[in-house]
């Protein structure tokens, strides 16, 4: 079992704002953290104390449930004080800047602030005017790095490695982070990676990130071990990404008959939430023998806490603390 | 002379032999005297060693007195009015397979009503009748439509008719949706704003008329325009009606680039100019209007150096009534179908083109780019052909349209070339009675 100090010393990064630049022995540090929490969150008693004294900020200007949830909960299995702020309730409804909020959480003191933004690139510009450590909770079209990790962590717990493993990810990748993030972890830890969606969808010149495209989920699927699903705003149709629901679903929505195309015992993944009937079946959804979709999200808690854990740590290192 | 429309009750597999032809296909470079046998509603056989002897018994025989036996003319843009009319001048005019236009009430972007027109087609049996779909909702150019449902239900490409596309944003969404399928989508060259309100070619007429022109201009800055955006997404343009020398200089100069990039001109771009509608002749009111004098002699250049790929006849049938108003007024089109062979043959009888290249331009080129079992004379595939004398004189007038409106830019014009039978499905449904009685 990877004990806590091994693993501080492969990953030393102050934050974590995405998995681009990650090298393959920080990603399989945080990795095999997390599946020590995977196994602890199993068990009748789940907390530790590993961050007692710890203050998380979770900073969201973005709705959320299940992130935010998830990092709630790693940060109090982890026995951190942590508090929820949203747009909702902040100052920033009052006209505040983003930075301005930055300096004035940093006076309170957190140890680790875990935001969401709509804008790409906004946490990084938040995390140059903080002295605590950042993770990066989902920058607009950016990165979710959580995320990636999660999902990475949910495939090589099922299938016990990442490398040589052909992935499809589905759907609207302009607008996803999600894919973005994915694109960035398994392409660095050696799968292979294809993106299939309607052209619109598609962002240009995507190939550069290492990547195969494709528009039809018959040709991309082809001997796919993973299909992971992204989840379609149904604004796309109104600003004409998409001419409907029913012609996606036709077309790039995963169904039994297209799920064929895949490998036999193909997982299928989505980042949540889903439109059922919309990038995804809903047989196809409720697959147990197929679908891992709850399984992400219980990977999701620990994956946060080793996150949370391995940042705080390396903070006290530079803050010379214990 | 006569429209044949009812349909034999069961399909037979009756042999005719049409002999003593000029066989002209130019899929295969065929251009010899020879004989073609259908078998029920296929080609059996075509070539030079087909004569009235050796044929099995039972066989009907058609003399075919040396005329020219061809592929069924193909249609790129027609737009349907009453499909009884429609198909009645597309048999007259030699034409067995046509794609409408979505420009219909309601318009064609519901799998549905692609449906219904091709089943409807059908029962007539007079021609075979595609459809585009409409590139936009409604073609209000705001939202895409579902290519891929309308091309499940048939839809062979992708177009809003003479509406062009506005938005800039939009085009590249279309343009860039459709290369998803890899549909054609088929534009109108024309910047709307440019031309609001006008009706011919600004210049000296327009001015001596007194009419709201439209710039020469409004065509070039929508091609331009449209070949940087395809540029830019990939897939494949189709321009429409091409009327102008700058137009032309631009495809040609987007074609060298390698993009999937085609277009067509109609007879009236290469045979008429904007003197057509003096005496403010609203017959002769088009959209786009009919150009000067160096952009009608640029067009046939550009047929001739293979810039422009195919000809369509642009039918626009309208009513009597939207055309006896003031130019001003009046609606803009014309009708084509009957007279679309018999103008482009003027190429021919001028020395511009070789009649196996005109034959082309009407047949093979437009059913290959529609990705149409079309346009050729392949044993097993369906007999669409057509017979005609290239030589033979009549003059356009309304007793010779076939169509419902009669609203021909040619009104009036002595023609050369004529269509003696047209064969679809092994069938006839045009007769010269004269000659085919």
């Amino acid at each position: 079992m990877r004990t806590m100090e091994t693993v501080s010393s492969d990953f030393s990064h102050r934050h974590l704002l995405g998995i681009e630049g990650l090298a393959p022995p920080e990603i399989t540090a945080l990795l095999d953290r997390s599946d020590v929490f995977a196994e602890q969150n199993r068990r009748r008693d789940k907390t530790g104390t590993s961050l007692q004294g710890r203050t998380i900020v979770n900073l969201f200007y973005e709705a959320s449930t299940r992130t935010r949830t998830s990092f709630e909960l790693a940060g109090k299995r982890l026995g951190a004080d942590i508090i929820n702020m949203s747009v909702a309730t902040s100052s920033v409804n009052k006209g505040e800047t983003l930075i301005d909020t930055a300096m004035t959480l940093n006076a309170m003191h957190p140890d680790v602030l875990v935001v969401r933004h709509p804008s790409s690139g906004a946490v990084r510009l938040l995390a140059e005017k903080v002295n605590c450590a950042v993770i990066n909770g989902g920058d607009g079209q950016h990165e979710h790095p959580t995320q990636a990790l999660l999902d990475a962590l949910t495939i090589r717990r099922r299938r016990g490695r990442l490398e040589g493993l052909r992935i499809a990810i589905c759907g609207d990748i302009l607008h996803s982070r999600v894919a973005r993030s994915n694109i960035h972890l398994l392409g660095t830890m050696g799968c292979e990676i294809r993106l299939i969606a309607p052209q619109t969808l598609m962002p240009m010149n995507v190939e550069t990130m290492g990547v195969k495209t494709y528009t039809r989920m018959e040709d991309g699927l082809e001997g796919c071990d993973i299909v992971m699903m992204l989840r379609l705003q149904r604004e796309r149709m109104k600003s004409s990404f998409l001419p409907s629901i029913k012609e996606y679903f036709r077309f790039f929505g995963l169904d039994y008959k297209k799920l064929e195309y895949a490998a036999k015992d193909a997982l299928i993944m989505h980042p949540g939430p889903m439109n059922r009937g919309v990038e995804i079946d809903t047989e196809v959804a409720d697959d147990v023998g197929r679908s891992v979709i709850r399984e992400q999200v219980e990977m999701g808690v620990a994956v946060r806490m080793a996150c949370l854990e391995i940042l705080s740590d390396n903070l006290g290192r530079s803050r010379g603390a214990p | 002379m006569t429209i044949i429309e009812q349909r034999p009750d069961k399909t037979t597999n009756t042999q005719t032999a049409y002999v003593n032809a000029r066989l002209m296909d130019p899929a295969s470079g065929l251009d010899r005297p020879g004989g073609l046998i259908t078998m029920g509603e296929n080609i059996h056989a075509v070539g030079p060693d087909i004569t009235k002897n050796g044929l099995p018994e039972n066989t009907e025989i058609i003399d075919c007195k040396g005329l020219v036996l061809c592929p069924g003319l193909v249609d790129f843009r027609v737009q349907l009015g009453s499909l009884s009319g429609t198909c009645r001048a597309a048999a007259s005019g030699g034409i067995t397979s046509l794609v409408t236009l979505p420009d219909m009430d309601p318009v064609i972007d519901d799998p549905a009503i692609v449906e219904f027109i091709a089943r409807r087609a059908r029962k007539l049996g007079l021609a075979k009748v595609y459809v585009y779909g409409a590139a936009s909702k409604a073609m209000q150019g705001e939202l895409i439509a579902e290519y891929g449902l309308l091309a499940e239900a048939g839809a062979l490409a992708f177009s809003d008719g003479l509406h062009a596309i506005k938005d800039s944003r939009m085009m590249r969404q279309i343009l860039s949706y459709a290369a998803t399928f890899g549909y054609l989508i088929a534009c109108h060259p024309e910047d709307a704003a440019l031309a609001r309100n006008g009706v011919a070619t600004e210049g000296e007429l327009t001015t001596r008329l007194g009419l709201t022109g439209i710039p020469e201009q409004a065509e070039v800055i929508q091609i331009e325009r449209d070949i940087r955006i395809l540029e830019l997404t990939g897939g494949r343009l189709h321009i429409a009606n091409v009327s102008t020398a700058a137009g032309i200089y631009a495809i040609k100069a987007g074609k060298a680039k390698g993009l999937a990039l085609t277009c067509d001109t109609a007879p009236p771009y290469f045979a008429l100019n904007e003197g057509a509608i003096n005496g403010y002749r609203t017959f002769a009111k088009l959209s786009p209007p009919l150009r000067l004098e160096q952009d009608r002699l640029a067009v046939i250049n550009a047929i001739k150096d293979g810039t422009i790929d195919l000809i369509t006849s642009d039918h626009t049938p309208r009513d009597e009534e939207s055309k006896r108003l003031p130019f001003q007024e009046a609606a803009a089109g014309g009708v084509g179908l009957n007279t679309l062979l018999a103008v482009s043959l003027d190429l021919y009888h001028n020395g511009q083109l070789p009649l196996m290249d005109v034959i082309k331009l009407l047949t093979v080129t437009p059913a290959e780019l529609l990705k149409l079992d079309a346009g050729k004379l392949v044993p097993g595939h369906a007999a669409d052909f057509i017979l005609f004398d290239p030589d033979r004189g009549w003059k356009v007038s309304e007793n010779t349209l076939y169509s419902k409106s009669k609203n021909s830019p040619f009104d009036g014009r002595p023609v050369q070339g004529q269509v003696m039978l047209t064969i679809v499905d092994g069938r006839p449904v045009f007769k010269n009675q004269k000659e085919f009685a």
